[in-house]
């Protein structure tokens, strides 16, 4: 096996060592009746040749050369090259968690640099080393929510996108945290505020709002927070497009943020690994959860980086954590911050203000459903043709349509969610418009 | 004496916003092939942001400069040993980086068209059948991102099924020898904790544990091998125990390093584990994740996975949404596909053979240092080693150096160091698991290594307790970072060095 790196001679001489007389001798301590009596029934080991080839046949399986419209979380955006030319360095890709800070400066002061770019774009004082992905990262600010309010009721926005809505759900369910919905505006797409304002009550302990939320209708964040501190609950902003904070304002009056950043050069990857986020203001810093780099000097008096506030966490706390979770995405969130460098100030608004333009000018073509705010996602009906049959169409032309709403919101049955990026050519939308028209 | 390095220059590199200078690109856009929007017309003046303040400007040059200095600050698996106790550091195949990207796998979209995700549904699919095949289980969900989050799905299972006929129970029994995310995890899980001591062996209590175990206990949670490299001898009469009493057996797999073709969690009594295939299965830590924790279950616990389960209808795969005893969600879209893709290349690479041999040369690697060490350092626990030792320091810590002492000066000597104290049921631990991955000559580095640090300890602990020397960052204060936490940069801060 081509993974493994000694000789017989070496295993022989290392035998001899142990006072073993064979491999299986290592093994003759163990109870007769939980061993393995046969060999695993996988096939045999491959060449590296035929493990390409293995994948390259799948990968052909997939769709391959389609233009895509699709977004509903995972968006498609220009990956630059270095991203994945400083993941790839083994020193970043092979190395562990950075416990040990004299030899992890690398991934420490990366990470540190991370927590602060979010902070600027969140309009956050804080943010920490990253968490799963956005879908688990908005559990973890609920949680974070009751335990800063001592409240319990969760209240999220039916906006919210509806898998972040279901991995709540399953989260709170055991947490003794009851979730309700309020609804969103038929003719906007917008949170309905009178009907939030009536769910809160003074057992609320968050208030979870996405903007631009699931139908890309940027939300009026200042009014829902205003309405949420009213009753003594706090604003939890989400974000699943990260693009959009380079060009709208951040959500400064939200008490935590959290979201996710595949947006920042992150394969779509069939779902994953993407990397969330959590950010809050200074003083909740001790309630947040998952890993947190900061600043020292090392005792020759050099600044230097590790990790800290490891009181709040699980190999510390055990079962008085602030959450059990352990991993967080590093070198996803390593590729964010090339992401971020590669764009920087002026790119991350150019680059926003591209998608922006594009997908006004498909938006343009077709029949809108909500008449608020949008970036580059908006809800259109379908009209004539169900939107099943809108896409079937556009699949012939190499086009991968939007997403049908029925799925998630059967009032919206037939509407298609659709997306526009910086890789969204003109002729192709304009053949997206076409398709709904025909 | 120190064989395996000698001291190299490095180069220094403030951070991204101290080399910022406005104006700087490392980037350019294609030019627009659809009229500009004005930002503040279309979305409405308040809802448009002024620049991002202290966001960085720099040059493409200074971008890769920058991360490559910062690079050469790090060890890595690449470098050499990574002795982590329970860790799992192994050689992460090229390959199987190359295969992730391929444009059809990295470029899928979780919510394009079923049939043209029949690649990427088949790799799921091959690699939950094949991890069946490995733990001895009979179904398994891929969506959990991580180790600590398969855990919360498997103990959330548990909770589902016991809930499905009538009572959760609840509490959850946790040795004293697991790892931290166990307990946090029960209690995410609604659970409460009871912790169990484990014998003079460092296993479990077949007496302890029959009476302990009554109508209100839902489940142990068990690591096996346990965090000494300890196989727990008794784990089929504990399971039985548990079962007699209607209570499950939860199986933290962190080290299935030790059993691969050599034994079956779903053999002796398991009934549901989490896998950690950024251990086990060679995909890249990345300085802290991205990992994935699928998790595998027997029949009796299939209903309640979570939602979707991929089945085989009309020649083709689809994704089941219709569950209605699941646990929900766990997480959004598919798990990690590209970690998962990476684990089943390092599956398709080694084969059923290649497996056991993996197991194989890990366990002989650990008992060789073992071996090699026992002389110099005490062993807690005499029962034999699996995939790991642990040490303590006694007979050091009376000289003057404890265990983060000879862990820090191994640092010196070229390698990381193993995990310290951990588990807490040994004081001063020193967790040792050197892998598969490690060949003779780097043991007997390693092992020399520590032996010179046992003799310097003896002559001048001092030297060990202020290691290391002669790297570019000498021992941090973590206290001071911890007590006046800054987790950002802001204008004016300590200048670079």
């Amino acid at each position: 096996m081509r993974y493994l790196p000694k000789s017989e001679s070496e295993r022989r001489q290392m035998l001899d060592t142990c006072g073993a007389a064979s491999l299986e001798d290592l093994f003759s301590h163990l109870p007769p009746e939980v061993r393995l009596g046969r060999p695993l029934n996988l096939e045999a080991g491959k060449s590296e040749y035929e493990v390409v080839d293995y994948f390259r046949a799948r990968a052909a399986e997939n769709a391959n050369g389609y233009a895509s419209f699709l977004g509903a979380g995972v968006y498609s955006h220009y990956r630059p090259v270095l991203c994945d030319v400083v993941v790839s360095r083994g020193v970043f890709l092979t190395s562990y968690t950075p416990d040990q800070p004299e030899i992890s400066q690398g991934t420490l002061s990366t990470i540190f640099e991370f927590q602060s770019m979010l902070a600027q774009l969140t309009g956050m004082e804080v943010a920490n080393a990253s968490m799963y992905d956005g879908s688990t990262a908005v559990p973890e600010a609920a949680m974070m929510a009751a335990r800063i309010t001592g409240r319990s009721r969760i209240l999220a926005s039916r906006a919210l996108h509806p898998e972040y809505r279901q991995v709540l759900e399953t989260y709170a369910k055991y947490q003794g945290l009851p979730v309700a919905e309020f609804g969103y505006r038929t003719e906007t797409g917008a949170l309905d505020l009178v009907d939030l304002d009536a769910r809160l009550d003074e057992q609320t302990a968050a208030v979870i709002v996405q903007s631009p939320n699931f139908f890309g209708v940027i939300e009026d964040v200042k009014q829902a927070a205003e309405m949420a501190h009213q009753r003594g609950a706090l604003l939890v902003f989400i974000f699943s497009e990260a693009v959009s904070l380079g060009l709208l304002r951040p959500p400064v009056e939200a008490d935590i943020v959290a979201g996710e950043l595949q947006s920042f050069a992150i394969p779509p990857s069939f779902g994953g690994p993407f990397a969330g986020v959590i950010a809050t203001k200074e003083k909740y810093i001790r309630q947040i959860p998952g890993r947190l780099v900061g600043e020292s000097k090392d005792s020759r008096g050099n600044r230097a980086y590790c990790l800290t506030l490891a009181t709040r966490e699980q190999h510390i706390r055990r079962e008085k954590a602030t959450s059990n979770i352990c991993t967080n995405q590093a070198l996803i969130a390593l590729m964010a911050t090339v992401f971020m460098t590669v764009y920087g100030k002026q790119g991350l608004r150019e680059l926003a203000e591209q998608n922006l333009a594009k997908a006004h000018y498909l938006a343009g073509k077709l029949p809108l459903k909500f008449s608020g705010p949008f970036f580059n996602e908006f809800v259109v009906k379908a009209g004539a043709r169900p939107p099943e049959a809108v896409n079937r169409a556009l699949l012939e032309k190499k086009i991968v349509g939007g997403l049908p709403l029925g799925r998630f919101y059967p009032e919206l049955e037939d509407c298609v969610l659709l997306c526009a990026t910086e890789m969204s050519r003109r002729e192709q939308m304009d053949l997206v418009a076409e398709a709904f028209a025909g | 004496m120190i064989r395996k390095t000698r001291p190299h220059i490095t180069q220094n590199e403030p951070l991204l916003f101290e080399i910022s200078s406005p104006g700087k690109k490392g980037y350019q856009l294609p030019e627009l092939d659809v009229p500009a929007v004005n930002a503040s017309d279309a979305l409405g003046a308040a809802n448009v942001r002024d620049g991002i303040e202290g966001f960085p400007e720099v040059s493409e040059v200074e971008a890769i400069r920058h991360f490559t200095r910062l690079s050469t600050w790090n060890y890595a698996i690449d470098l050499g040993l990574y002795p982590l106790g329970s860790c799992t550091m192994k050689y992460n195949p090229r390959v199987n980086e190359l295969v992730a990207r391929l444009d059809g796998l990295a470029w899928a979209h979780p919510y394009q068209p079923e049939e043209l995700s029949q690649g990427a549904m088949e790799i799921m699919a091959r690699l939950e059948s094949a991890l069946e095949e490995i733990t001895g289980m009979d179904a398994v969900t891929l969506q959990p991102a991580a180790g600590a989050h398969g855990e919360l799905t498997g103990i959330l299972l548990i909770r589902a099924a016991l809930e499905a006929g009538g009572n959760p129970r609840k509490k959850i029994l946790v040795p004293d020898s697991a790892h931290g995310t166990n307990p946090a995890t029960v209690t995410m899980a609604g659970y409460v904790v009871e912790n169990i001591q484990s014998n003079d062996r460092g296993m479990v209590d077949l007496e302890t544990l029959e009476r302990v175990v009554d109508a209100d206990v839902a489940a142990l949670m068990l690591t096996n091998p346990n965090t000494l490299g300890v196989f727990e001898a008794h784990i089929v009469e504990a399971a039985d125990i548990l079962h007699a009493k209607g209570a499950l057996l939860y199986m933290d797999g962190a080290n299935m390093n030790a059993l691969m073709g050599i034994a079956r969690p779903g053999d002796f009594g398991v009934d549901v584990m989490h896998l950690n295939l950024h251990k086990t299965f060679s995909t890249p830590h990345g300085g802290g994740g991205p990992g994935a924790g699928p998790v595998a279950v027997k029949k009796h616990l299939e209903p309640f996975l979570p939602t979707p389960r991929l089945k085989r209808a009309a020649n083709r795969w689809a994704f089941d949404y219709d569950r209605p005893r699941s646990l929900g969600r766990v997480r959004a879209f598919h798990g990690n596909f590209g970690v998962l893709v990476r684990a089943l290349a390092y599956i398709l690479a080694c084969g059923g053979e290649g497996l056991k041999a993996v197991t194989m040369d890990a366990v002989l690697n650990a008992t060789y240092l073992r071996k090699l060490l026992e002389p110099y350092f005490d062993l807690p626990k005499s029962a034999p080693s699996m995939h790991e030792v642990v040490f303590g320091d006694d007979r050091q810590a009376k000289l003057g150096a404890r265990n983060v002492d000879i862990a820090k000066r191994l640092i010196d000597y070229g390698f990381h160091p193993y995990t310290v104290s951990f588990p807490m049921i040994v004081h001063g631990a020193m967790m040792i698991e050197p892998t598969e991955t490690e060949s003779k000559r780097e043991l007997d580095l390693f092992a020399d290594a520590m032996i010179s640090i046992a003799r310097e300890i003896e002559t001048d602990p001092k030297q060990v307790a202020s290691a290391p020397h002669l790297t570019r960052t000498s021992r941090v204060d973590e206290v001071t970072a911890a007590r006046k936490p800054v987790v950002r940069w802001r204008p004016g801060a300590t200048p670079a060095d």
